[in-house]
């Protein structure tokens, strides 16, 4: 019954998608009030059928449904009750449909703030919505349908992934398709604003904030999937190249130029074609991140399932990209920028250098991800790229961007004077060397660390010297201390929440250059009642036990680590064994800390509990990603809030 | 560049992209060559579910498909199921043994699905793993091809279909004993 239901609700719901996109342009075209209402009502429906579509799926999901084939696949009798429902989208025809809603939910945000305002603009961003919906629709229907019929009904089920089996995987995915999904919003204002020739300034203002929403989420996706791989794959590490991370970032870099680059459109009347184009990559690198995670093409190596869905991928993308950059193509002559670079020091050229170097590194990821595609196109060989190339040339580009961090909110407009170089620069420069200098003093000799350290106290002290003296303005007004900083954070949101999203992004920046230089690990075979040493840390093996879980056997080890300042505590890895899975998966027991995580993996072992191998990573500072993930948040949270000098 | 090159210019620069992601469905990144082609299968000795004692060594001279298994392995196990059946009734007076190896798996389960797709073709689990190990067996299904001087001839990966099977075998029995 459930599949009939949902395969019905889809194919009811991509119909009205299809329509809702044809009579909202068809609105726009004629003028035809009525068109345009009946395609709202079109967007209302879709959404309510796709509400139907998860609302009968996490049914399925909670009985044990295994006559949906979806439902067979990702759950079995053991699956416990959380996983039951977010294996709603642990594969992909589950995560079309999460997907799918969520853009659906875009589209009705859309319908209500803007169905009375921007006459011109709304029915075309409504009908390029709806448009793309209605892909995602078809995707539903024809290559990856969540209801497909499994006959016969099998007795029980194959179980979600056991990697899939934590917390992070409630969250990260939503984060990241809110993020996703979010792109679509700026980039459907972009369309519009180029179907009705209006280019002016009026769409950036309006995406701008879309885009830091879709931004903000894109970003906590991210920092959570990195968190699900640092407490989740038990290799110790929270970024890894791999394709399916790249994914995910290159939308982020290209996103992260756009933020930067509008800013310059608002106030200098430039790079209107550019902006476009990073909206249109943008969105485009989403469509393509899905593509290339779910085409097989550079392929993950557990899946058997490929299909035709690349084809559908690959042919949408195609259509976006060059369906959007005909169309801007055909409004160049519309979008010549009124105003000019005056001068290399000055604040928008600042920001140009931030592009290129955010597309420069948008590229090399690229590049790197479908080096295996090109190798094996020019030379015939299957050859991948991996971390130490991406890092090889991300490194500098980073740094450099830090670098124009601290220099690009401070620096003038059209010309800088050496007085305001001097004024805003000589207190943080000063400031970046006395702390490499400090950190050289206390042994640290790192090269690469030291410039990113020094960079970090430069660009904190551009922030806190603008803070400090414009609180100390608006102190002589009169206001004591807390009211001036708060007075100050509210009225001029955008700036400061700006601030501190970079805050965030240093605070995540020392996360990743202390722990890639200063986290020690190794791994140990120890007898029972043995115990190992690193960084100060003993670890004691006191023996294994073994327990039979609702869905796996598990292995647990006991051991008990001390570090002579204070009282131990206990800590047990463990190995889990599915029965679908070849391999037992590690379960990796960790103590967080602000200057360093003791994390702790266990290996082989003897079955008679006589001895196991572990292996013992003390990694410093992982923490300040997370902790740098809600400095973002608390600044993402500022920035969107209505600007309170101009109302919106 | 004037603004008309500009408008070939900007959609133009797209194609390669597109063209290069459309190469890549001509390739497979899962494809990894199987070290074990054209060497001596590795020998096994197992026991049936009914309890008979079942060797690669016994069925040296007959074209031997193995294929590893498991009953929670949905949808392609469950895909293939009937085309094993199929082919092991077309074959089976030809010189052709069909051996189901049903790995990490439950046998109460197991049982389950034999009876399900009534499969009559020796079927034996491997409670150690030892011979998904020797095979290098990475995921459930696969299928190894072995001809009538029991060496690796093809590793099939994923659901098997009628068609593959047939060729394979056709093509191993045509060789010289």
């Amino acid at each position: 019954m459930i599949p009939e239901l949902g395969y019905g609700a889809t194919v009811a719901a991509l119909v009205l998608a299809v329509w809702g996109a044809v009579a909202a342009a068809a609105g726009a075209r004629t003028g035809r009030e009525a068109l345009l209402r009946s395609g709202e009502r079109a967007a209302v429906g879709a959404w309510a059928l796709i509400t139907v579509c998860i609302a009968l799926m996490l049914y399925a999901f909670l009985t044990f449904d295994f006559s949906v084939k979806y439902v067979a696949i990702n759950t079995n009798l053991g699956t416990p009750f959380y996983y039951r429902i977010t294996a709603l989208w642990g594969a992909l025809e589950g995560s079309i449909v999460l997907w799918s809603w969520m853009l659906s939910i875009y589209t009705l945000i859309v319908v209500v703030q803007y169905r009375r305002r921007q006459a011109e603009l709304y029915p075309w961003v409504l009908s390029v919505m709806l448009g793309i919906l209605a892909f995602f629709l078809l995707i539903m229907t024809i290559p990856a349908p969540p209801f497909e019929r499994l006959t016969p009904i099998p007795a029980d089920g194959r179980g979600l992934n056991p990697l899939l089996q934590d917390s992070g995987m409630i969250t990260h995915p939503v984060a990241l398709y809110l993020g996703f999904t979010g792109f679509t919003v700026p980039f459907a204002f972009a369309m519009a604003a180029l179907i009705v020739g209006r280019t002016g300034e009026e769409w950036i203002t309006i995406t701008r904030r879309w885009t830091i929403i879709a931004w903000y989420f894109l970003s906590l996706g991210l920092l959570i999937g990195g968190w699900w791989s640092y407490h989740v794959l038990g290799w110790g590490g929270y970024w890894a190249w791999d394709p399916v991370e790249n994914a995910a970032f290159m939308p982020w870099l290209t996103a992260t130029a756009f933020l930067h680059s509008v800013m310059v459109q608002e106030r200098r009347r430039m790079l209107k074609l550019w902006n476009l184009s990073l909206i249109i990559l943008t969105f485009g690198l989403t469509i393509f991140g899905t593509f290339l995670t779910r085409s097989g093409i550079i392929g993950s190596v557990h899946s058997f399932t490929q299909g035709s869905i690349g084809y559908f991928f690959l042919g949408f993308l195609a259509l976006v990209l060059l369906g959007s950059f005909s169309l801007l193509a055909s409004r160049v002559e519309r979008l010549r920028a009124e105003g000019v670079l005056d001068s290399v020091v000055s604040r928008e050229s600042m920001f140009l250098l931030n592009n290129l170097f955010l597309v420069a590194a948008t590229f090399t990821v690229f590049f790197g991800t479908v080096f295996p595609l090109l190798s094996e196109a020019v030379r015939g060989v299957k050859i991948s790229v991996g971390a130490p190339f991406f890092n090889l040339v991300n490194i500098p580009v980073f740094l450099a961007l830090l670098f124009l961090m601290g220099v690009g909110p401070l620096i003038a407009w059209r010309r800088a004077s050496a007085e305001n170089l001097k004024r805003n620069f000589l207190k943080p420069v000063v400031a970046g060397f006395v702390a490499a200098a400090a950190l050289r003093a206390l042994g640290v000799a790192n090269v690469l660390v030291l410039t990113a350290m020094a960079l970090v106290v430069f660009v904190a002290g551009t922030i806190a010297f603008d803070l400090f003296r414009a609180v100390r303005a608006r102190r002589r007004s009169g206001d004591d201390w807390g009211a001036a900083t708060g007075g100050l954070l509210l009225r001029q949101n955008r700036r400061y929440g700006g601030f501190i999203v970079h805050l965030g992004i240093l605070v995540i920046a020392l996360g990743v250059a202390g722990s890639q230089a200063w986290s020690v690990q190794k791994e140990v075979t120890l007898d029972k009642g043995q115990s190992m040493e690193l960084a100060g840390y003993q670890v004691r093996f006191d023996g294994l036990s073994a327990s039979e879980e609702s869905n796996h056997a598990k292995v647990t080890g006991t051991f008990t680590v001390t570090n002579g300042r204070a009282g131990g505590y206990m800590l047990y890895p463990a190995k889990k064994y599915y029965a679908q899975e070849q391999t037992p998966i590690a379960y990796v027991d960790y103590r967080l800390g602000w200057i360093e995580d003791v994390y702790l993996v266990l290996g082989d072992f003897a079955r008679d509990g006589s001895h196991a191998t572990v292996k013992l990573q003390v990694n410093r500072m992982i923490s300040w990603l997370w902790l740098g993930g809600l400095v973002l948040t608390l600044g993402a949270g500022l920035a969107i809030l209505p600007d309170a000098r101009r109302p919106a | 560049m004037s603004a008309s090159s500009l408008r070939w210019a900007i959609p133009a620069a797209v194609v390669p992209v597109l063209v290069l992601l459309a190469y890549g469905f001509s390739t497979d990144p899962r494809e990894i060559p199987s070290p074990l082609l054209g060497r001596p299968a590795a020998a096994f000795s197992l026991t049936t579910f009914e309890g008979a004692p079942l060797s690669l060594e016994g069925l040296r001279g007959q074209v031997v498909m193995l294929n590893f298994w498991a009953s929670w392995c949905i949808p392609a196990c469950y895909d293939e199921a009937p085309a094993l059946e199929r082919t092991w009734r077309a074959y089976k007076d030809k010189g052709v043994m069909v051996v189901g190896v049903n790995i990490q798996d439950k046998e109460e389960a197991a049982r389950a699905f034999l009876r399900r797709f009534e499969h009559s073709f020796p079927n034996a689990p491997d409670p150690k793993g030892r011979v998904s190990v020797d095979y290098g067996v990475y995921g459930v299904p696969e299928t190894f091809f072995i001809d009538r001087k029991g060496r690796v001839r093809f590793k099939h990966v994923g659901a098997l279909t009628d068609e593959i099977a047939r060729r394979q075998l056709d093509a191993l029995l045509t060789e010289p004993s």
